[in-house]
C-alpha cells in the first residue's frame, strides 16, 4: 500500500479474563475500500469492529485511524460512526432528530440551517424522504435500517462501521439493501468496514474480505482470490463451500482417497506420503457415463430440488464420507435416484490440495 | 366471553367479597366523616360538615399536616437524587459487593420500620443530632432509597445498551448521553418512584415515631390523638387523605403507563 | 462494564455519594444498634460494655418470650389468611377476567388501598368493631343482638383481622405478577394433553406461582411481625407484640440496651427469613421465556 492506511491495527489483542477473543492481529485498510470481516459466530469479527469503534478497549496493541493513534480514545472522539446490528435508534426521538443527533452534541455542532439541510440530504440518500417526523416505533425493519445508516453518515466519518447491517432483514429485503449499500459506498466515497457471517453478502459487496476463525485472520484477499485460491480447508469451505476429502499423496499429483480410489490434481501437489485434504467445489462434480481421469464411483443417498439445480448427497464407494454435488438438471442427472450407483468426474484443475500433516 | 363454570363463579364470588372487604372500612370512614354524631354507629344521624370544619380549625393538626408535606417533599428530593445516582452506578458497572449493596438498600423496606427507627435514633444520639424534623427527613430519605433504586434500575434494564453506544459513537460525551438518552428513558420511573416516595413518607409512622421531636408529622399527631380516644375529626381528615392518596396513585400509574406506551 | 483504570473515575464520580450516604446513614446505624445491644444499663444511664445480659434477659424472662411467641403466632396467622384471601383474588384477576382494561382497573382498585394511610386503615377497624362502632350498632339496630358485644375489639382476633386487611394487597401484588407471567400456552398444552382445570391448576399453575407466594408471604410475615400500630389500636392488654415492647424500652422504661438487643433479634429474624425466601426462590426458579 503506497498511501498510509485509513485504519491500521498493530498487534491488537482482546482478552476477557483467560479467554482470548482476538489474538494478536495486524490489519491495514486503505481509504475508500469496502472491507468485510467474515466468519462464523465467535470468530472475533465483531470484537475487531468494536475495537475500531472504541466500544472495547484493546488488551494489547495499537489502533490508528487516519494516521492518529486512537487506542486510548473513547468512541465520541474517533472519526468513525457505526451502524448497529439492531439499529439502536433512540425511541423517544423522531427520525429527523435521530439523524441530526450527532450534529446537536457539542463535538458535532453546526448551525440549525446547515443541520437541517444535511439531515434532509441524508434522508434522500437513503430513500426516506418525507419520513422525518415519524418515530422509530412506527417504521418497518427496512426503514429503521435506513435511518440507522443515515444517522451514521451525516457526520461525514472517515470510516463507516457496519455490524451485520442486513442480518435482521428478510431475504428479499436483504438483496435489495445489498444493492443500496454498494451504491452508497460509491456515492459517499468513504471507507466501509462491515461485519457479516453471510459469505454471499461478503462476496457481493467487498473489495477485500478478511476471513476470520477463532480469533485469528485465516486469509485476506479479494473475493475472487478467496474463491479461486483459498489458502486452507477452512477458507475453501467457508467461501463457496467445498467437499473436503482425506487423502494420501502418491507423488506426481496423484492422491489415494480413503476407500482406495485415486484422484489427480493439476493445481497443486504434495510430497509422497503426506496427508492432505483435497477440496472440490460441489458445482465442479460432473455426471459422466464413461470411465476416465478422476472418475469416482458413488452411490446416491439423497436428492434435493433446488430450482434450476439438483443437490445430491453421494457416498463415495469404499468410504463413509458423504459428498455434495450441485448439478444442472440434465436428463441424466434427473434420473439419479436415491440408491442408484453413479459415476462422478472432476476436472483435475478443480482439485484443491491442502496439506494437513505427515502420513506417519 | 365464555360461560363461566361453577367453580369460576365461586371464584368470582370470593374475589368480589375480598374486594368489598378491602373497601368497606374506607367507605365506613367516609360515611362517618359526614355523620352528625360523636360515635360511629348506625343508624346515621344526619349529614354535617362539622367535623371538616373542626379539623380545618385545629391549628395543631394543620401544622402537623404542613410538616408532613415539607418532610415528604425534602425526603423525596433527597431520595431521588441519591437513588438515581446509585441506580446509574449499579446499572452501568460491575464491582465487588454490588449484590450486597443492593440488598442493604432494600433492607429498610422489608424490615419492620420500628427497627430502622431505633437504629437511627441510636445513631443520631451518638453523633448529637437531636430528634427533629431534619432527622425525620434524613431518616425517610434513607429508608426510601430502595424504592427509587429498584424502580429506576428496572427501567434502565429495559433500555437497549446499544443506544448508549450509538450516542457515544455519534460524538456525545458521557454527560450528553445521560442528558439526551438516559434521562428521557428513565423519566417515567423517576416520577413514579418520586410519587411513591412522597406518599410513603407522608404516611410513615415507625421511623418518624422515634426521630420526631416537638414538631410532629400528621400520622404521629393522629396516632397520639387516637391513644387518647376517638374524635370524629379523625374521620374527616382520614377521608381527605383517602381522596388525595387516591388521586396521587392514579396519577402515578397513569403517568407510568403513558410513558411506557410512547 | 468491569472496573478498569479507564472506567474507574466515572464510577467513582457516580457512586461516591450513594456509597457514603448508605454507609454512614444505614450501615453504621444498624451496626451501632447491634453493639448497643451489648451495653449495660445502670438506671437511669447506660454505658458501653460487652455482655450478653440483655439477650439472656429477653430469652429467659417469660414476659418477653410470651410476647415474642405471640407475635410469631399472629404474624403466621395473618400470612396464612392473607394468602387464602389474596390468592383467589389474584387468580381471578389474571385468569377469569378476560378484558385487559377491566383487569387493570380491578388490579388498581386492589392496590389503591395500600396507598391510603396505614394508620387510618387500622383505625377504621377500631370504629367498626368497637362497642359503639358500626358493627355493633348494626347488629343492635337490626335486632340480631339485644346489646352491644365487646368481643369484637381489643383482642388478638381483631388484630389479625386488621392486619389481614392491611396486607391482602401486599399479597396480591407479587401473586398477580407471577400468575400473569405464566405463558398461556402452558395451560393450553396441559388441557390439550387431557388434564382438566383443577389438575392443571394444581400441577402447572400453582407450582409456577410459588415464587410469588414466597415473596408475598415473606413480606407479609416480616412486616406484620414488626407492627406496633395494630396492637395499640385494636389489640387490648393481651395483644402486646414485640414492637410495643420496643416502644416501651425506648420510651418510658428508658432501657436502650435492652431495646437494642430486642431490635437486633428482630433484625436477625427478618434477615434469616429473607435469606430463606431468596434461597427458596432461587432453588425453584424456572425460566419461563
Amino acid at each position: 500500500m503506497t498511501s498510509s492506511p485509513i485504519v491500521a491495527l498493530d498487534g491488537v489483542q482482546k482478552r476477557y479474563g483467560a479467554f482470548v477473543a482476538l489474538h494478536e492481529t495486524d490489519l491495514a485498510i486503505a481509504e475508500g475500500e469496502f472491507v468485510t470481516l467474515l466468519g462464523p459466530s465467535g470468530c472475533g469479527k465483531t470484537t475487531t469492529l468494536r475495537l475500531v469503534g472504541g466500544f472495547e478497549q484493546a488488551s494489547a496493541g495499537r489502533i490508528a485511524i487516519a494516521g492518529e493513534d486512537v487506542t486510548e480514545r473513547p468512541p465520541y472522539r474517533r472519526p468513525v460512526n457505526t451502524v448497529f446490528q439492531d439499529y439502536a435508534l433512540f425511541p423517544h426521538m423522531s427520525v429527523a432528530e435521530n439523524i441530526g443527533y450527532g450534529l446537536t452534541v457539542r463535538s458535532g455542532r453546526i448551525g440549525r440551517a446547515e443541520r437541517d439541510r444535511r439531515v434532509a440530504d441524508a434522508l434522500s440518500m437513503v430513500g426516506l424522504d418525507g419520513m422525518a417526523e415519524r418515530r422509530p416505533g412506527a417504521l418497518s425493519g427496512g426503514q429503521r435500517q435506513r435511518v440507522a445508516m443515515a444517522r451514521a453518515i451525516v457526520r461525514r466519518p472517515r470510516v463507516l462501521l457496519l455490524d451485520e447491517p442486513l442480518s435482521a432483514l428478510d431475504v428479499k429485503l436483504r438483496e435489495g439493501m445489498q444493492v443500496e449499500l454498494k451504491r452508497l459506498h460509491r456515492e459517499l466515497g468513504i471507507t466501509f468496514l462491515m461485519v457479516t457471517h453471510d459469505q454471499t453478502e461478503a462476496l457481493a459487496l467487498s473489495d477485500r474480505i478478511v476471513v476470520m476463525n477463532q480469533g485469528r485472520i485465516a486469509q485476506i484477499g479479494s473475493p475472487t482470490d478467496l474463491y479461486d485460491r483459498p489458502a486452507s480447508p477452512y477458507v475453501a469451505d467457508f467461501i463457496g463451500a467445498a467437499n473436503l476429502l482425506e487423502a494420501q499423496a502418491l507423488g506426481g499429483g496423484a492422491f489415494r482417497l480413503a476407500g482406495g480410489q485415486t484422484m489427480v490434481s493439476r493445481r497443486a501437489d504434495a510430497a509422497a506420503g503426506r496427508k492432505v485434504s483435497l477440496g472440490v467445489r460441489p458445482e465442479r462434480l460432473l455426471a459422466t457415463a464413461a470411465a476416465g481421469e478422476n472418475t469416482l464411483a458413488c452411490t446416491v443417498t439423497e436428492r434435493l430440488f433446488h430450482g434450476d439445480r439438483l443437490r445430491l448427497e453421494l457416498t463415495l464407494d469404499g468410504a463413509a464420507q458423504p459428498l455434495f454435488a450441485e448439478m444442472a438438471r440434465t436428463a441424466a442427472v434427473e434420473s439419479f435416484a436415491p440408491g442408484s450407483r453413479v459415476t462422478i468426474q472432476v476436472d483435475p484443475a478443480d482439485v484443491m490440495v491442502f496439506e494437513t500433516g505427515d502420513g506417519r | 366471553m365464555q360461560r363461566l363454570q361453577w367453580w369460576q363463579r365461586g371464584m368470582v364470588g370470593v374475589s368480589l367479597g375480598v374486594l368489598a372487604f378491602l373497601y368497606l372500612p374506607i367507605v365506613m370512614l367516609v360515611i362517618f366523616s359526614f355523620n352528625d354524631s360523636k360515635v360511629t354507629s348506625f343508624p346515621l344521624s344526619g349529614f354535617t360538615l362539622h367535623w371538616y370544619e373542626a379539623f380545618l380549625a385545629n391549628a395543631q393538626m394543620l401544622r402537623a399536616l404542613a410538616n408532613s408535606l415539607w418532610v415528604a417533599l425534602f425526603a423525596t428530593a433527597l431520595s431521588v437524587v441519591i437513588g438515581v445516582t446509585a441506580a446509574l452506578a449499579l446499572d452501568r458497572y460491575d464491582f465487588p459487593g454490588k449484590r450486597l449493596f443492593q440488598n442493604v438498600i432494600l433492607l429498610p423496606l422489608s424490615l419492620p420500620g420500628i427497627v430502622t427507627g431505633i437504629a437511627m435514633l441510636n445513631f443520631y444520639k451518638q453523633i448529637g443530632i437531636p430528634q427533629s424534623l431534619t432527622a425525620v427527613v434524613i431518616g425517610h430519605a434513607t429508608a426510601l432509597l430502595g424504592v427509587v433504586v429498584s424502580q429506576v434500575m428496572a427501567r434502565l434494564a429495559k433500555i437497549n445498551r446499544r443506544q448508549f453506544e450509538a450516542s457515544a459513537d455519534l460524538g456525545a460525551t458521557p454527560f450528553e448521553t445521560f442528558r439526551h438518552v438516559t434521562l428521557p428513558g428513565i423519566r417515567s420511573a423517576i416520577m413514579g418512584s418520586a410519587l411513591l416516595c412522597f406518599t410513603l413518607s407522608f404516611d410513615e409512622i415507625p421511623v418518624t415515631y422515634f426521630l420526631t421531636g416537638r414538631e410532629v408529622t400528621l400520622p404521629i399527631y393522629i396516632y397520639s390523638t387516637l391513644r387518647r380516644g376517638i374524635t370524629p375529626e379523625i374521620n374527616a381528615i382520614g377521608t381527605v387523605i383517602v381522596a388525595v392518596s387516591f388521586v396521587l396513585i392514579v396519577l402515578s400509574v397513569t403517568l407510568l403507563r403513558d410513558r411506557e406506551r410512547s | 462494564m468491569t472496573l478498569t483504570r479507564r472506567t474507574f473515575p466515572g464510577f467513582a464520580a457516580l457512586f461516591s455519594l450513594p456509597l457514603a450516604w448508605v454507609l454512614l446513614l444505614m450501615v453504621v446505624p444498624y451496626a451501632i444498634m447491634i453493639s448497643v445491644g451489648f451495653w449495660t444499663r445502670q438506671f437511669p444511664l447506660f454505658y458501653p460494655d460487652f455482655q450478653f445480659g440483655n439477650y439472656a434477659q429477653i430469652l429467659a424472662d417469660p414476659q418477653y418470650t410470651t410476647v415474642i411467641l405471640r407475635t410469631l403466632k399472629i404474624a403466621a396467622c395473618v400470612t396464612v389468611c392473607a394468602l387464602l384471601l389474596g390468592y383467589p383474588l389474584a387468580y381471578f384477576l389474571v385468569f377469569t377476567v378476560r378484558s385487559q382494561k377491566l383487569r387493570n382497573l380491578l388490579y388498581m382498585s386492589v392496590i389503591v388501598p395500600l396507598w391510603v394511610s396505614y394508620l387510618l386503615r387500622a383505625y377504621t377497624w377500631k370504629i367498626i368493631l368497637g362497642t359503639d362502632g358500626a358493627l355493633n350498632s348494626l347488629l343492635v339496630s337490626t335486632g340480631i343482638v339485644s346489646a352491644p358485644l365487646d368481643i369484637f375489639l381489643y383482642n388478638q382476633t381483631a388484630m389479625v383481622v386488621t392486619l389481614v386487611y392491611i396486607f391482602v394487597p401486599f399479597m396480591v401484588m407479587p401473586l398477580f405478577t407471577v400468575l400473569d407471567n405464566i405463558p398461556r400456552r402452558l395451560i393450553e398444552a396441559s388441557e390439550d394433553l387431557g388434564v382438566g382445570p383443577f389438575m392443571t391448576f394444581w400441577k402447572v399453575i400453582f407450582p409456577l406461582s410459588l415464587g410469588g407466594v414466597v415473596a408475598g408471604a415473606t413480606m407479609t410475615f416480616c412486616l406484620s411481625f414488626g407492627d406496633f400500630v395494630a396492637p395499640v389500636l385494636v389489640g387490648g392488654p393481651d395483644g402486646i407484640m414485640v414492637a410495643n415492647l420496643l416502644q416501651t424500652q425506648f420510651g418510658a422504661a428508658l432501657n436502650w440496651p435492652l431495646g437494642s438487643a430486642l431490635a437486633t433479634l428482630v433484625l436477625a429474624l427478618v434477615l434469616i427469613l429473607l435469606q430463606l425466601s431468596s434461597r427458596l426462590d432461587r432453588a425453584g426458579r424456572v425460566d419461563l421465556a
